[in-house]
């Protein structure tokens, strides 16, 4: 395929979906296929055609829609009206209301059991008002297993101005001038990784993409790949031709079996129509992608676990320096990003980095994805500009806390992160504010909890499943955390003592210095968060040594 | 010298439909060693476990030593060496899930149907096992009842659907 049929298969695509005037989206991420959302959007064909509208209305499904409690999901474009709860039997009812009698279905549409008023154009709904989308913004509206879908809504057209008009230093200053940083969870800027990789010279580089999203309470990976697989396969794309590598490879957790079908098929499309393969778009840039499926091993989200991984070995991290730039995969430089990150790449080569940049902080720019879950009255998939207060991500978005519950804490960046409590709702949500709280952005994961949560089980629960996803190799991390869990375990059955704190908080620093990877180095952080935000609780468990001694039990 | 092995080493029936795929899906991979977890993959979608033999069989054809086949197979939390039981029953314990009482799911269950997490009952009709996310946190707790998430259920719900599928056959 050269750069002219690429237009045309465009131009083809767009006059396709555009001579209809309305469409059905029917929401298909995994959340949504768990409540029969197939036979939903068969039934709506059907009702479609009975009626005689198949020639005036398309019925498609998509990708998530971000409100998965409500589903499935079914949003009609273009007036944005979005049904909850709809079952196969309600299908033809829904199609007679919104297209016979031109009349939307209230008791039917989102939120119509929660809010007073629900909204017609959901866009009004203030879960949806309060969102900036720039990665989510096709996920949901465009059919993630068709090609044709994304090519009609300017897909691959960064990739056609990179390879027709632009030197990869370019592409880099252009990342670069973007500001757009890591979205693993880290946040190192993303253009300076890519200069580091393409100034090492060698005649063979990797770009790996990090799919492994192994926090428990985070989906958004999950989301963007079920959603809009080729944003993911456009922006390796473009990393490739900017760094010199000729092979890509997309790192995806096994459990998530939707997004690797769906990803699978992108790749397919892409090389049937020649946009992955040799001499690419009749360029002299030639790359091809492959998936590996991970197999459940938290420390794989890593790099250089995930690189040993990749290898087909034990995912066991090395240490650092040599950085994966320098050598990586097989000895040679490679770059890896999160999923997330390759999927701003795209919008941030068409509009440009300045436009970019427009949004967010000074320091962290652009938005992030956020899993908003937990004792939430909305949960579901939200994407805000970075620096949102969590104020509005919960009262405002997520519709507050679910039930009669307080608000207590929210906990973010999964096992890696902390807990930020009440006195702290109006922290903006940026890199650097997160981390003077002593939690992390990680990679979006944001779970609520009311005051029915136990702060010190919740440190216990995160350092089980460190001590757990611990991989064994260095000793301050398989020790330290298994030593940190039982005396949580002891203050949680209430027999630790004021002796267990102090040595919990020696060991924490121990082991956040002393360990090899990330794993170890941030798995004290929900200890640390919960013991500087919520000291009272670990309190009111402690017991006086004698205490024991008396009962019969010794001071360990 | 002869390798010798821990275990005695019983070839393969090549007659086993199952073990020709293997074969197949080896030899698409060029037997490169780095392969070793695809071949895994593959090898448990099969068997739906992963037999010693099927091991010993991947370790001569990828020319990979059995302790290493092991290694990696032990390693990863996805790969079991047991049968899993005819119905498989996965409870989610991510952080949404254990917000919304997971814990409470896995007591009933343990506690209705005396299989502990990790194992399978003795007549190996029920496996019951805990994950640590399925990525499902908008539809918390989530149980996954083979191969079908189960959505905000509750710990009578669960039980109720177990005795279904387990009374199904």
């Amino acid at each position: 395929m050269n750069r002219q049929e690429l237009q045309t298969a465009a131009d083809k695509a767009r006059q396709q979906h555009g001579h209809y005037k309305q469409k059905v989206c029917v929401c298909c991420g995994t959340s949504c296929m768990a409540s029969n959302a197939e036979q939903v959007l068969q039934h709506i064909q059907e009702a479609l055609k009975e009626n005689g509208l198949d020639q005036e209305v398309e019925a498609n499904l998509t990708g998530c829609m971000g409100l998965c409690n409500q589903g499935p999901l079914v949003k009609v474009l273009p007036d944005h009206t979005i049904y909850q709860k709809v079952t196969p039997a309600d299908a033809d009812e829904l199609v007679k209301a919104q297209f016979v009698a031109k009349q939307p279905l209230k008791e039917m549409l989102l939120f119509a059991d929660t809010r007073p008023e629900p909204f017609v154009n959901a866009n009004d709904d203030p879960f949806f008002k309060k969102q900036h989308k720039i990665i989510l913004k096709d996920c949901g509206v465009i059919n993630p297993e068709d090609i044709e879908e994304y090519l009609a809504h300017d897909g691959y057209q960064a990739l056609d101005k990179v390879l027709t008009s632009m030197l990869p230093e370019e592409v880099i200053a252009e990342v670069k001038h973007s500001r757009l940083r890591g979205r693993g969870g880290a946040g190192y800027p993303t253009g300076l990784k890519w200069e580091t990789v393409y100034k090492h010279v060698n005649d063979q580089k990797y770009v790996v993409c990090n799919g492994d999203e192994g926090d428990p309470g985070a989906f958004m990976n999950r989301s963007v790949l079920e959603g809009n697989p080729h944003s993911v396969l456009e922006g390796m794309m473009i990393a490739g031709y900017a760094i010199g590598a000729s092979k890509g490879y997309a790192y995806i957790r096994g459990e998530y079996r939707l997004a690797i079908k769906r990803f699978e098929t992108a790749i397919k499309q892409a090389r049937k129509m020649g946009l992955l393969g040799r001499q690419i778009l009749g360029s002299n840039f030639s790359f091809d992608v492959e998936i590996r499926i991970g197999a459940g091993a938290f420390v794989c989200g890593e790099e250089t676990a995930l690189i040993a991984s990749i290898e087909g070995r034990r995912g066991t991290p090395s240490p650092r320096p040599p950085y994966p730039a320098e050598c990586g995969l097989w000895g040679k430089p490679t770059l890896i990003n999160n999923v997330e990150t390759y999927a701003n790449i795209a919008p941030i080569i068409r509009h440009g980095g300045e436009w970019f940049s427009a949004t967010g902080t000074a320091k962290s720019a652009g938005t992030k994805v956020f899993a908003l879950a937990g004792k939430i009255k909305y949960s579901g998939l939200i994407e805000v500009p970075m620096g949102t207060s969590l104020r509005e991500i919960v009262y405002e978005i997520g519709g507050g806390i679910a039930g009669d519950g307080q608000f207590k804490a929210a906990q973010t960046g999964g096992p890696s992160g902390g807990c930020i409590p009440e006195q702290h709702l109006d922290v903006g949500m940026d890199y650097e504010s997160l981390m003077s709280l002593g939690s992390i952005m990680g990679s979006g994961g944001l779970i609520v909890m009311d005051d029915s949560s136990d702060m010190v089980d919740v440190a216990r629960f995160f350092m089980e499943f460190c001590m757990d996803e611990s991989c064994g190799k260095c000793a301050p991390c398989r020790v330290g955390t298994k030593m940190m869990h039982d005396m949580l375990q002891r203050i949680v059955d209430g027999q630790g003592t004021q002796h267990d704190v102090e040595r919990l908080q020696e060991l924490a620093l121990y082991v956040k210095e002393a360990s090899l990877c990330g794993l170890g180095g941030s798995a004290p952080n929900p200890l640390l968060s919960t013991l500087r935000h919520f000291p009272h609780e670990y309190e009111q468990r402690l017991v006086p040594p004698h205490a024991l001694v008396a009962t019969g039990q010794t001071v360990k | 010298m002869k390798r010798t092995h821990g275990l005695p080493y019983t070839p393969m029936p090549a007659t086993d439909p199952r073990v020709k795929q293997l074969d197949t899906r080896m030899k698409k991979e060029g037997y490169r060693p780095d392969a070793l977890i695809e071949i895994l993959h593959a090898a448990q979608n099969a068997w739906g476990y992963l037999p010693m033999p099927v091991l010993q069989h991947i370790s001569l054809r990828l020319r990979i030593p059995p302790a290493r086949v092991f290694s990696t197979v032990t390693f990863y939390h996805f790969f079991s060496l047991k049968s899993q039981g005819e119905h498989t029953c996965l409870i989610c314990t991510g952080t949404a899930c254990y917000v919304k009482g997971a814990q409470q799911l896995l007591e009933a269950v343990e506690q209705t149907f005396g299989v502990q997490v990790g194992e399978v009952s003795a007549d190996n009709k029920l496996g019951v096992q805990a994950a640590r996310c399925i990525g499902a946190c908008g539809l918390a707790p989530a149980v996954v009842l083979d191969e079908e998430v189960q959505a905000k259920i509750d710990a009578a719900g669960l039980v109720a659907k177990i005795k279904e599928k387990l009374e199904a056959i």
